[in-house]
């Protein structure tokens, strides 16, 4: 059990301290970082799937004045690790994918450094490449763990047995498909390297964790901390993909030590961010259910079959949060991967969840209309006393009420019957679940001084456009119980103590938890009336970690999808969701959250889609022409509510992440609503038109 | 990008000559296209003459009752011209259902007919493109086919290696509504002015897919006349695409109806110009629009449909959904 803190600053919706810096275009980026006599890098890339770079032809780019470096697999520089084979950038010839970094120019002028670049002639031996994910490879392989450290397979009674003798099963495959972030702010990062002494290289990247960045930084260059800084005070939207550096990062070092006390400036082109920048995999998610006629759960079952790169390995949990959702006494979930000639995959908001949710979330539909049963109602029939997985109790569990709250407020019980007809339009409604695990890094420190009068916190944390900026002060004006007017947190910077990444929806929950121990500390030692300079610092503690309670946010979206009967389009005019996420600290950048979770789950039902080609062995739509992303005339009216959850087990602030809940279960509830509405049953995503024809 | 020349000539004779002096120049209109396919080394001229101030950009009347529209109108003006809202409501709504209010208040008149496809293998220089580099093969055969063509190609599976092979879409909404209406185009070459209709302005991709138009080199599009619509006609156009805007088209349909089964119908999205739905008309002239005759005219327009296979599914639903999209067009029109 952990205090609360007493909230004054803490639930009110303050407005975004950045924002005004935003909104005038004074907030600098990593690529902006106003720096002298910049240099300019643009990266060569591979045009075969599989081979080897047998020669390069620079002459042309090296004869071009202005054009200051051209960097090859044969003249760069040799990495102190190659261990990680995504950051070992020109250390071999061989090419693992299409797209992979083989080279960069450095020149004068970015135009200059793109047309250097354009005219290298690469030769290959080329070797037939294999990019085709299916659930029938023979090479599948079980990794050790899978993403964020969890067991790979679990099991837990007979599932083939309540698949025998229950009275009623699913038994389906579903699909998710492979999704590019594509942040608004492309990667992009300024670096200097300044030879003198054992030398310095000073990056302005973004990133969702300057520390994280450094640490991978140090290892691949074999430099000492101290010879490292990582700037980054604001980003321009990650989604996981600026979680960890991607190989560009590394390029861009590679090119400041080429030119020594120089600035080099590297932007990844939309269309480069679809081969560099990570991405999430395609699911395939074998679903069992086994209930009986009043639906109670006897088995659940998810077998999951992911991509990951040959180079290296990201085993997506996909098949994780069925391990939880619902009670059964017999279940199982696997994890299998496919090493393809792809790029490497990695974090997309909610990896594991995300997609994770929508074979079930679906398949509990499915169910619900075998048995007659209400879907919502179905659900709360299998609602678990305890965590299925781990026996532990829940820290706070309010699924049930989100559900219900949901249902109130978007008329769930007045809901038209099935395939229900306005004018040219099928109506129908949806619900899913959603889920999160709430999180908490180990390790982060905050420096907390007083100074002029203001009391002032030193944290490397990251605002990826999420909010840190406002709710740090937040939670550090009720630890230290002053007014948050009074409070400064400075984030961003290597130079600040130590922070874990914003990613799994931990950044609020870690660095306040460092902050209300850093105030605690402060007050403790000076008291309510501090003197200028007075300074502690405070680590999350660990020791005080409950270890005790299963601790995840929960949620239930509800969906009115609307199809035209002639030629098929769909139309969401409704998004509701529901969330208990513990204390919301600051409900309008809470609500952005929400709503821009929800937002790009419908881009996920509807649109998002990275076509792979495996002839030409690319992702073939790789721009945002082609790679459709939810634009506003296809969102109606969005709504994301809360409950007031008190979790005392969670945190000082009672917080449990919200930044990927949103997300969750969108998708799923999107593809009940189109059942509904049309009798279709899409289990691959995205739902589009060509899918509900037949059917219509 | 490779570096080039930029002239901004006198007039349009002038620049005429330029481009034709010049075997790579290219004209700029309102760059919508153009810019992007410098960028991305799609094109790499030596010189672009900028035409962007010299065509009229003012949309007059005819005496015979219909329009000259100069080729700088935007397509904002265009779709917002008082005239063509209440005369070519299918242009309006072709106009308004392309791209982004941004991309329109750019787009030309004379230069929206003469953007390039979307195919994503033309659009991406690393891979082989019969219309982008002559002779390398076409990508989307059995690839990403969902953009590509069902109508004017060939009745077996086109050979990717075949020089000749291409299964591009023209993307324009506007060209599709300009089809149906039986425009002419005002073109000034070097060899001096000429009209071409519409309907022949695009061909199909022949023996050469690195043309798109029958326009030489160093022809400009100075204006497009609209003719006059017969008395109690009603037009409208119909898009459907993957998302609700800001996407182009899966198919689109243009229609123009007169009464008696006079109907004029274009198809966007199906084949490498915009189609004219000449069989289907045939078959409606002179009897009732009903959902059967209608079916019946789009099952003989479609008869040499074919279907491209390749990843997602292909492009076969193209097939049914241009029908429906019709019958769905037609029915709203002569409600």
């Amino acid at each position: 059990m952990t205090d609360l803190l007493e909230p004054r600053a803490i639930g009110r919706d303050l407005v975004r301290r950045d924002g005004v810096a935003k909104v005038r275009g004074t907030a600098t980026y990593a690529y902006e970082t106003p720096v002298e006599r910049p240099a300019y890098a643009h990266p060569v890339q591979a045009t075969v799937a599989r081979g080897r770079v047998t020669a390069m032809d620079t002459a042309t780019a090296e004869g071009l004045d202005g054009v200051l470096a051209v960097l090859t697999p044969s003249t760069a520089e040799r990495l102190a690790s190659t261990e990680d084979r995504e950051f070992a950038v020109l250390q071999s010839d061989e090419v693992a994918f299409r797209g992979q970094l083989i080279g960069a120019v450095v020149a004068e002028t970015s135009e200059l450094a793109r047309q250097a670049a354009d005219s290298i002639r690469v030769t290959y031996a080329e070797q037939s490449h294999d990019t085709e994910l299916s659930a029938d490879r023979d090479d599948l392989y079980a990794p050790g763990k899978v993403n964020a450290g969890h067991e790979t397979d679990t099991s837990e009674g007979d599932v083939a047995a309540a698949m025998a003798s229950a009275d009623v099963t699913i038994e389906q495959t579903y699909t998710t498909a492979m999704y590019h972030n594509n942040p608004l702010e492309p990667h992009s990062t300024t670096a200097l390297w300044d030879p003198a002494g054992d030398g310095h290289l000073t990056l302005w990247d973004s990133t969702q964790g300057v520390h994280p960045d450094r640490a991978a930084v140090c290892e691949v260059f074999g430099l000492a901390q101290e010879q490292v800084r990582v700037i980054c005070p604001y980003v321009g939207g990650g989604f996981g993909s600026k979680g960890t550096p991607h190989a560009h990062v590394m390029l861009a070092a590679m090119a400041a030590r080429a030119l020594p006390g120089r600035p080099v400036k590297l932007a990844l082109t939309r269309q480069q961010m679809f081969f560099l920048a990570g991405y999430r995999t395609p699911t395939i998610q074998r679903m069992q259910l086994a209930a009986d006629r009043d639906g109670r759960l006897s088995a659940v079952a998810i077998d999951v079959v992911v991509q990951t790169s040959r180079i290296k390995e990201f085993a997506e949990q996909a098949g994780v949060p069925a391990r939880m959702m619902y009670a059964a006494p017999n279940r199982r979930s696997t994890h299998r991967v496919a090493a393809l000639d792809v790029p490497v995959p990695s974090w997309m908001r909610a990896p594991g969840e995300c997609p994770g949710m929508f074979g079930p979330e679906v398949a509990l539909d499915e169910l619900a209309e075998e048995l007659g049963i209400d879907p919502i109602e179905l659900r709360i029939r299998n609602e678990p006393e305890v965590d299925p997985d781990t026996g532990k109790p829940w820290s706070s569990r309010h699924l049930v009420e989100c559900l219900r709250e949901g249902a109130e407020r978007f008329g769930w019980a007045d809901r038209p019957p099935a395939r229900h007809r306005d004018g040219n339009w099928l109506v129908g409604t949806g619900v899913a679940a959603s889920v999160y695990p709430t999180m908490r890094q180990a390790r982060s420190t905050a420096n907390l001084r007083y100074e002029d009068g203001r009391y002032v916190a030193e944290i490397g944390a990251a605002d990826l456009g999420t909010g840190a900026w406002t709710v740090l002060p937040q939670i550090t004006a009720d630890a230290l119980g002053v007014d948050v007017a009074d409070v400064d947190v400075r984030i961003g910077d290597t130079e600040y103590p130590i922070a874990s990444v914003a990613g799994g929806s931990s950044g609020t929950n870690t660095w306040g938890s460092a902050l209300v121990v850093a105030a605690r500390a402060f007050r403790e030692k000076f008291g309510g009336s501090p003197s200028d300079g007075d300074e502690v610092a405070g680590d999350v503690d660990q020791a005080a970690q409950d270890e005790d309670h299963a601790a995840y946010a929960f949620g239930a979206q509800f969906v009115e999808a609307r199809v035209h009967a002639d030629t098929g389009e769909i139309r969401v005019p409704r998004l509701l969701g529901v969330f208990a996420a513990g204390r919301i600290v600051n409900p309008r950048t809470a609500r952005s959250q929400f709503v821009g979770g929800m937002t790009m789950g419908l881009s996920m039902a509807l649109h998002e889609n990275s076509v792979w080609d495996p002839q030409v062995g690319q992702v073939a739509n790789h721009d945002l022409a082609e790679y459709h992303v939810t634009v506003n005339a296809d969102v109606g009216d969005v709504q994301a509510h809360w409950l007031d959850e008190h979790d005392p087990f969670v945190n000082a602030m009672g917080s449990k992440g919200i930044g990927e809940i949103g997300i969750v279960g969108t998708a799923a509830a999107v593809v009940n609503a189109v059942h509904r509405a049309t009798g279709v049953r899409v289990r691959h995503l995205p739902v589009t038109l060509d899918k509900l024809l037949p059917g219509l | 990008m490779k570096p080039f020349a930029y002239a901004r000539p006198a007039d349009v004779a002038e620049a005429v000559r330029d481009v034709a002096a010049e075997p790579t120049a290219v004209f700029l209109g309102g760059g919508t296209n153009l810019v992007d396919h410098l960028k991305l080394g799609i094109v790499r001229p030596d010189l672009v003459v900028d035409v962007r101030t010299l065509t009229s950009r003012s949309i007059d009347d005819l005496q015979d009752g219909g329009l000259r529209v100069g080729a700088a109108v935007t397509n904002s003006e265009l779709a917002a011209d008082r005239r063509v809202r209440e005369r070519y409501p299918v242009l309006a709504q072709a106009l308004l259902a392309g791209a982004t209010g941004q991309l329109r208040n750019l787009a030309t008149t004379g230069g929206n007919p003469l953007q390039r496809t979307r195919c994503v293998y033309f659009q991406d220089a690393s891979t082989a493109c019969n219309k982008r580099e002559p002779g390398t093969g076409c990508s989307a055969v059995g690839g990403y086919t969902r953009y590509h063509a069902v109508l004017g190609v060939p009745a077996a599976l086109p050979d990717p290696t075949a020089p000749e092979t291409c299964i591009a879409t023209h993307p324009s909404d506007m060209a599709v509504a300009l089809a149906a209406l039986d425009a002419q185009v005002q073109v000034l070459g070097p060899a001096g002015a000429r009209t071409v209709p519409f309907v022949d302005l695009h061909r199909l991709p022949g023996e050469d897919p690195s043309r798109d138009t029958v326009l030489e080199h160093g022809e400009l599009i100075t204006a497009i006349d609209l003719p006059p619509l017969p008395a109690g006609a009603r037009s409208a156009y119909r898009k459907v695409r993957d998302r609700a805007s800001y996407a182009f088209a899966l198919v689109s349909v243009a229609a123009v109806a007169s009464g008696n089964g006079d109907v004029r119908l274009a198809l966007g999205g199906v084949a490498h110009k915009p189609w004219r739905a000449t069989r289907a008309e045939g078959v409606l002239r002179g009897g009732p629009l009903t959902e059967d005759t209608v079916r019946a005219a789009m099952a003989a327009e479609l008869a040499a449909a074919q279907p491209q296979p390749g990843v997602d599914s292909g492009n076969g639903f193209k097939i049914p959904l241009v029908t429906r999209t019709v019958v769905a067009t037609l029915r709203d029109l002569e409600a």
